[in-house]
């Protein structure tokens, strides 16, 4: 049995660490663009629109991750596309993602009020420019203190990623330890590692909100 | 030929129908005061004027051709017709000066440099040429609705829809409002006004529209209804306010 | 070619699925109960005046809130064991589960505490009332109260959180999810009916919260 130090075992967590990483922003990022196009048709008002992204939050958000993770797994493949777990677990995070972000962003947008619609209304724009120039800049800044808490979420879904055969942080602390046999140091260091992910960013939100809360403009 | 009229016009907010059949027609340079209790529909009537609310049955007609709900008419009307709120509503994110500049630029397509003069000019015109750089929670109350009349004077409508424009400040801050405003009808500026200020629609008015339970009750000029009100419910009205 | 689907393999195992539901709600329910319980005492802790106390409960709630679920559950039935401490697959999974919502829980009550207004604790404190008693009887409930529908969706995301339970190999319903695929190499049908499954047991849990939440704290209101 090949020795492992405690060096060996956080050089190799480091290693799947970036991929957790990468993971998370890349599902942020795809989220947060399928959240707004989510977000703006919702507005826009269709009720059926409505409905549907209604139906769609509220089913990312009553299922499991992992459920969802795994339905993108063995279904994508039932029609023709092969998808490697990083495939099938981006494509999964950013469902996930957009649902929560698209939820979190309508509040926002709800809590800019009617007169400033009305307001901008009566200067004659449209709806495009409504968005563009009143109503997302006031909702952006509320937004961001939840959009970067909501961030230590994605990068703890990533972890269920390990499931369907990601190799990211929780998935390579499993493997060392089948090598190991030394489950507490080896997942005691994982969590550490994710704590110092997460943390800044908790951190980070805290701040912000801090911040806005006081700020008007 | 008028510049914008009313035919007709029926709106209910479900079981509840606040304008019954109105008719108006509004003259170029007219300034016309609605009048009458809370609940008389004389906002709602205001709003439909530029579209903010949709009506259920009528005709309207801005410079004689007809006003339908397509989003471009829609749009195109209010072009026409400015409109400033008794809750001020100006942007909080930008400066005075951006506040009167954004329309301008963003739905009239103006050059920045243009949009820009306007607005000085605009806002010099409410007597704010020193507030240009202050966003909104930086001025008072009577500031910020100049500030709104600043901006919705930029887009350079036909007709000004005033909404109760000093109902939100404070007593000290109604005149210099008041002011602009008499400012603007003496310089023949089309004014439709939902107000309270009776002493105010008096000097300031063409005409007066007494609203009462969802109808055009009583009409005239401000001087001769003031006087001698014809209809009981006016008269109460006034009495109420003497 | 096209791939069939075949809901109908999976109607053999249906008492996996029940058994699997079972044990999710059991979980469900425990973790929900002990974890809002110790929320209750975390948020006292963070709101006592003794800092060290309130410190140590505070690193509870940051360690716990910024590492994922699953590895809290592989650290306490694959870790802990180190240490001399052996849990059964489902006693770690409750653990976990409690642990985890404990921390959340903390959060939420706490909140919903800084909001009760100075002036009610005044009052009671003019009342003569001491402190215990003045959590007891004049912040809680009313705390509970402002912050139930927080702590509703956090209970709901504990139970949906369960379904990782099964890598552990406790019995839960994505357990059985598991179980029944590897027999009938129907994966797709299996999690599909199964996110179904979920889907109607966080709606059900939502409802039942709200009625609980009503019961708790509206009828009181007139006694």
């Amino acid at each position: 049995m090949s020795e492992f130090s405690l060096w060996d075992i956080v050089y190799n967590l480091l290693l799947a660490a970036r991929w957790t990483v990468l993971l998370s922003l890349t599902a942020f990022v795809l989220g947060g663009i399928v959240g707004l196009l989510l977000l703006m048709v919702r507005t826009a008002g269709n009720p059926w629109v409505v409905r549907f992204v209604r139906g769609y939050v509220e089913l990312f958000q009553g299922t499991p991750l992992l459920m969802q993770l795994f339905i993108v797994f063995f279904g994508l493949p039932l029609i023709g596309l092969d998808v490697s777990p990083w495939v099938a677990a981006t494509f999964g995070l950013t469902l996930f993602t957009s649902a929560f972000l698209t939820e979190i962003w309508r509040g926002c947008v709800e809590s800019v009020g009617r007169g400033q619609w009305e307001a901008s209304a009566s200067l004659g724009m449209n709806f495009t420019q409504q968005m563009r120039y009143i109503v997302l800049p006031q909702a952006l800044r509320i937004a961001i203190p939840p959009t970067v808490g909501f961030s230590v979420q994605v990068v703890k879904g990533t972890a269920v990623a390990s499931i369907i055969g990601f190799v990211e942080l929780t998935k390579a602390g499993t493997m060392i330890t089948n090598a190991t046999y030394a489950p507490f140091t080896v997942y005691g260091c994982v969590a550490v590692m994710y704590f110092l992910i997460c943390y800044p960013l908790s951190l980070f939100a805290r701040h912000l909100e801090g911040k806005f809360r006081n700020v008007a403009r | 030929m008028s510049l914008v009229e009313l035919h007709a016009i029926h709106k209910s907010f479900g079981a509840l129908e606040v304008l019954k059949g109105i008719d108006l027609s509004i003259d170029e340079g007219q300034v016309i005061a609605l009048i009458g209790k809370s609940g008389s529909g004389k906002s709602t009537l205001l709003r439909t004027i530029n579209g903010l609310e949709a009506i259920d049955d009528g005709v309207i007609m801005v410079g004689g051709k007809k006003i339908s709900e397509r989003d471009t008419d829609l749009l195109a009307l209010r072009l026409q017709v400015g409109m400033v709120f008794q809750q001020f509503n100006l942007f909080p994110h930008y400066t005075a000066l951006e506040n009167v500049m954004l329309s301008p630029q963003v739905v009239k397509k103006q050059s920045k440099p243009e949009a820009r003069e306007i607005a000085e000019e605009m806002l010099t015109k409410v007597g704010l040429a020193d507030k240009m750089m202050h966003y909104p929670d930086q001025l008072s109350g009577g500031q910020q609705q100049r500030v709104a009349i600043a901006r919705a004077l930029a887009m350079k409508p036909k007709v000004l829809l005033c909404d109760e424009v000093t109902s939100a400040l404070d007593p000290e801050l109604v005149n210099e409002v008041l002011a602009v405003v008499r400012q603007l009808a003496e310089e023949g500026m089309t004014l439709v006004m939902v107000t309270h200020e009776m002493r105010f629609a008096r000097e300031v008015c063409d005409k007066l529209v007494f609203m009462h339970q969802g109808r055009i009750h009583e009409t005239g000029d401000p001087e001769e209804v003031f006087a001698n009100p014809k209809t009981p419910e006016l008269s109460s009205f006034v009495g109420g306010l003497a | 070619m096209a791939y069939k689907f075949d809901f109908g393999a999976i109607v053999p195992h249906w008492e996996l699925l029940v058994d699997g539901m079972i044990l999710t709600t059991e979980l469900t329910v425990i973790g929900a109960v002990v974890g809002v319980g110790l929320g209750i005492m975390g948020a006292w802790a963070r709101a006592s005046r003794a800092p060290v106390i309130s410190q140590i409960v505070g690193v509870y709630v940051e360690l716990i809130r910024n590492t994922p679920f699953l590895v809290q559950l592989f650290f306490i039935f694959f870790g802990l064991p180190a240490l001399g401490v052996k849990l059964s697959e489902f006693q770690a999974a409750v653990l976990a589960m409690i642990v985890n919502l404990g921390a959340y829980s903390t959060e939420i009550i706490r909140a919903g505490i800084l909001a009760i207004p100075q002036g009610q604790i005044e009052a009671a404190q003019s009342l003569a009332m001491n402190r215990v008693q003045i959590f007891r009887y004049v912040v809680l409930l009313p705390a509970l109260k402002k912050i139930w529908p927080a702590l509703s969706s956090q209970i709901v995301i504990v139970m949906l959180g369960s379904s990782v339970c099964s890598q552990i190999a406790a019995e839960e319903l994505t357990f059985g999810a598991n179980y029944i695929q590897a027999i009938n190499f129907r994966a797709f049908e299996v999690y599909f009916v199964v996110t179904g499954l979920y889907l109607a047991m966080s709606i059900l849990l939502r409802m039942g919260l709200k009625v609980l939440g009503n019961f708790l704290f509206e009828r009181r209101r007139h006694v």
